[in-house]
């Protein structure tokens, strides 16, 4: 009987002690996806994540618009950190179309994308409190957020989607004054999240529970293409600001926070030593960015690349290396265009971190993947 | 065909309440007023202090003081107001109530946000009666594959339960529900009914989060059971009864809290644990299996389980207060009634106004030690409620096997401590039964 089916398939053996649970799509401790759980009693023995429940065919529609009108739905696989999904494709475009950028836009675009990463992680440390059973760990970020979103309608004038960077610069001029209102946000919130150490990061009980759970190692983490801020729990020093400096990252004192546990807590912890850095990058940025000059280098209607090109740029974004591969056949929209998300290569790691562990780490090991389904998903 | 709901109109409404009105006296008039008076007619009516009952005379009752307040006393003295009213389920469940409410806006000033606001203008006071209506008007869905008699059963089991521990608890002296000899056993039997209660209504679901959230809360609460026990012995063994009534009564002097503190700190864990309460919510947990055993409870189901859940928090609560914190006991801070007004009546002028009834209500229902020494419990209970909804804005939830390893290993061994403490101070002769000698 077995012999007699089609390659591919194959019949499971059903193990009467193993129940399987489908954790989402519906359910509060999954994202718009779902994830397969087969556990023995309060252990997991399997798990096989499935994405793909929103997914909105971002690569094929940017096929259909111009190199313009692509900006406003490509940055919608992570409203949140518009600015960092839309950055490779704007540096992209940018090398396609042999535009220099005028240096006080590239100082614009880091302080928007350092503010966009906050404000994305502030958005993903809510919900790793709520998974936690963390109550107030949800409403503070919730709420600090606000700071940072009120600064970026500040630039952009949009709250959350910002669609500010544009090729050839970015869509505009700082507002006045806006220097000491962004220091003065950016302090404050500083001193802000610092506190959260006190609640949440030095809390014993979320360490006893997240601390050796779902541990990836070094060579682990490095197999299986994990980036950003999993990788860096793991002990891996790779942060793309530092390694392949994008815009004016050279300039700036950049130090990428790295631990060496590769656990739930470490992975957890990274992201808000991120924020802390952020803050400084925002600082130093602001002190020396040129005080005057144009933001933005007025393109042609409807730009053209040059012939049959293509181009791959990527950046680090909330949730790691964030690539863009765009390949040109000289008309005026793109003739493909790839994104290359950290939040996907972050997920192929749960199934290796969930085996074996307790059910009830699940939700904790799941979201500290640092993971975003839509994006996953494009 | 399409149904459209009719647009909702007040003057169509108030017509409506007037037709219902109409229809109502119609009928009344017609058929009820000449039963009612056939009625009369042909039972002889009770004569009481040599007056005979007439219709007129039973008005009149209600407006009369003299004759209302003796009614009072005596139906304050039944066990039917004991049971519906003061130390039984009103009283817990008023407490209940405001156990939400303040749970609410606690948390949301702790979160920095504002928390029920809008319902009944004055900060959200109304939020949990628009909640309970909601819960009402929802739609009872039952599992296909469910279990139904016992589905059905389960949320009135659980708030049966709490019930039954709310009648165990003296408030005030003398004012309990169930004065029993063996008060402290038959809590710990009520507690027993809990994990029963908890699995009964996950198993008979029929459907997998509330099963695993089933398992957990029967794992929780039976390992837990062991700790809550041991650590009220050493009460026990100082107050040589286990009558409740009587451990708050031995407390005049000293609170327990104060000789046996470690007793108290693993009754309060496990009380956290017995509660389901943050960081202890392991059945409940969202984020891994949806509601736990209350995943498949909709409508006034689950409500009722929430109405049970808040009256256990408030029997654990005063359970902690009476063997713990001295029960009633507590400084005089009611002034005495002025009981001269009663007597003697009140001088208006020419007239001298007196209330026949009121003297004998105060000076042997609601006397000034009744009044005292419930507000002393209140005060009590709250502070202890209190610090049961603290850990909620605090701190995460805690994992299985971290719960049992505390349960088993730790929890047990302070009861054993707590024991010995107790035993040290009955043999040094400093303690013993009926409190400080």
């Amino acid at each position: 009987m077995t012999a007699e089916l089609p390659p591919g398939l194959a019949i499971q053996k059903v193990d009467e002690r193993i129940m399987t649970l489908n954790v989402g799509p519906q359910h509060p401790g999954s994202g718009h996806m779902r994830i397969i759980v087969q556990i023995d009693g309060d252990y997991i023995v399997a798990c096989d994540p499935d994405p793909g429940y929103v997914h909105r065919g971002e690569e094929k529609m940017a096929e259909y618009r111009n190199y313009i009108t692509n900006i406003p739905h490509l940055e919608r696989p992570v409203i949140h950190d518009s600015c960092n999904v839309l950055y490779p494709y704007v540096l992209g475009v940018e090398e396609l179309l042999g535009i220099e950028v005028p240096e006080r836009a590239k100082y614009v675009r880091v302080i928007c994308s350092e503010l966009n990463r906050c404000i994305y992680i502030m958005y993903w440390l809510a919900i790793y409190g709520i998974f936690l059973g963390h109550s107030t760990m949800f409403m503070w970020p919730a709420g600090d957020r606000e700071l940072l979103i009120d600064l970026m309608e500040k630039i952009s004038g949009a709250r959350v989607t910002h669609a500010h960077f544009v090729p050839g610069g970015v869509r505009n001029d700082l507002p006045p004054n806006f220097e000491e209102v962004c220091l003065r946000q950016v302090n404050y919130f500083e001193k802000r999240i610092k506190e959260y150490a006190a609640v949440f990061y030095d809390n014993p009980i979320l360490i006893s529970r997240t601390q050796d759970t779902g541990v990836l190692s070094r060579e682990d983490a490095i197999r299986l293409g994990t980036t950003g801020s999993v990788l860096r729990a793991s002990g891996v020093n790779y942060d793309l600001r530092q390694k392949e400096p994008y815009d004016v990252y050279e300039e700036l004192d950049v130090h990428s926070p790295v631990m060496k546990e590769g656990d739930s807590y470490a992975r957890s912890k990274i992201p808000w030593l991120d924020m802390l850095e952020s803050c400084k990058i925002i600082r130093q940025a602001l002190e020396k960015m040129p005080k005057s000059g144009s933001v933005r280098v007025k393109l042609k209607p409807n730009p053209k690349g040059k012939g049959l090109d293509s181009v791959y740029k990527r950046v680090e974004s909330g949730r790691g290396s964030l690539g863009c591969h765009i390949v040109s056949d000289g008309k005026v929209e793109p003739y493909r265009l790839k994104l290359s998300v950290g939040s996907f290569r972050n997920l192929i790691a749960l199934p290796y971190l969930l085996k074996g562990e307790k059910l009830g780490n699940m939700p904790s090991v799941y979201w500290s993947l640092n993971y975003w389904p839509v994006e996953a998903d494009r | 065909m399409s149904v459209i709901a009719p647009n909702f109109k007040l003057s169509g409404f108030i017509k409506s309440i007037i037709d219902d009105a109409v229809w109502f006296l119609l009928i009344f008039s017609l058929i009820g007023f000449p039963v009612i008076m056939m009625v009369l007619f042909y039972i002889p009516m009770p004569v009481i202090d040599g007056e005979l009952l007439t219709p007129f005379l039973a008005f009149t009752y209600l407006a009369d003081p003299t004759r209302t307040l003796p009614i009072i006393q005596a139906f304050m003295t039944t066990d039917m107001f004991k049971v519906m009213a003061f130390p039984g389920f009103g009283f817990a469940a008023l407490l209940a109530a405001g156990t939400i409410f303040v749970e609410r806006k606690m948390l949301a000033k702790l979160q920095l946000r504002v928390g029920p606001f809008y319902c009944g203008k004055v900060e959200g006071i109304l939020q949990l009666a628009g909640d309970g209506l909601k819960l009402i008007s929802k739609e009872i869905i039952i599992p296909a594959k469910a279990d139904k008699p016992i589905f059905w059963a389960a949320p009135v089991l659980f708030v049966a339960s709490a019930a039954a521990f709310v009648a165990l608890i003296p408030v005030a002296p003398g004012w309990v529900v169930a004065d029993v000899d063996m008060g402290l056993l038959a809590v710990f039997a009520v507690i027993g009914f809990f994990p029963i209660v908890t699995i009964l209504s996950a198993w008979s679901a029929n459907s997998k989060f509330p099963f695993i959230g089933g398992i957990r809360a029967l794992f929780q609460m039976v390992s837990f059971e062991i700790p809550l026990i041991l650590s009220l012995l050493g009460v026990v063994m100082v107050t040589g009864t286990l009558n409740l009534s009587e451990i708050a009564a031995s407390q005049s002097s000293f609170p327990w809290i104060v000789f046996l503190p470690v007793g108290a700190i693993v009754f309060f864990i496990t009380m956290l644990a017995e509660l389901e309460r943050i960081p202890f919510d392991l059945p409940e947990a969202e984020s891994e299996i949806v509601a736990g055993w209350l995943t498949e409870l909709s409508g006034m189901m689950y409500g009722l389980v929430q109405l049970g859940t808040y009256l256990k928090l408030y029997a654990f609560a005063a359970l902690f207060v009476v063997l713990f914190l001295g029960g009633w006991n507590g400084p005089m801070i009611v002034p005495p009634f002025p009981m001269e007004l009663a007597t003697e009546g009140i001088e208006l002028g020419p007239v001298t106004a007196k209330i026949g009834g009121l003297e004998p209500l105060l000076s042997q229902v609601i006397t000034q030690e009744m009044i005292n020494g419930t507000l002393m419990f209140v005060l009590k209970t709250v502070g202890v409620i209190f610090f049961i909804l603290l850990p909620r804005g605090v701190f995460p939830r805690i994992r299985i096997d971290m719960l049992l390893s505390l349960g088993w290993t730790k929890l047990i061994g302070l009861a054993f401590v707590n024991i010995f403490i107790a035993l040290a101070l009955v043999y040094a002769g400093v303690l013993g039964p009926g409190g400080l000698q």
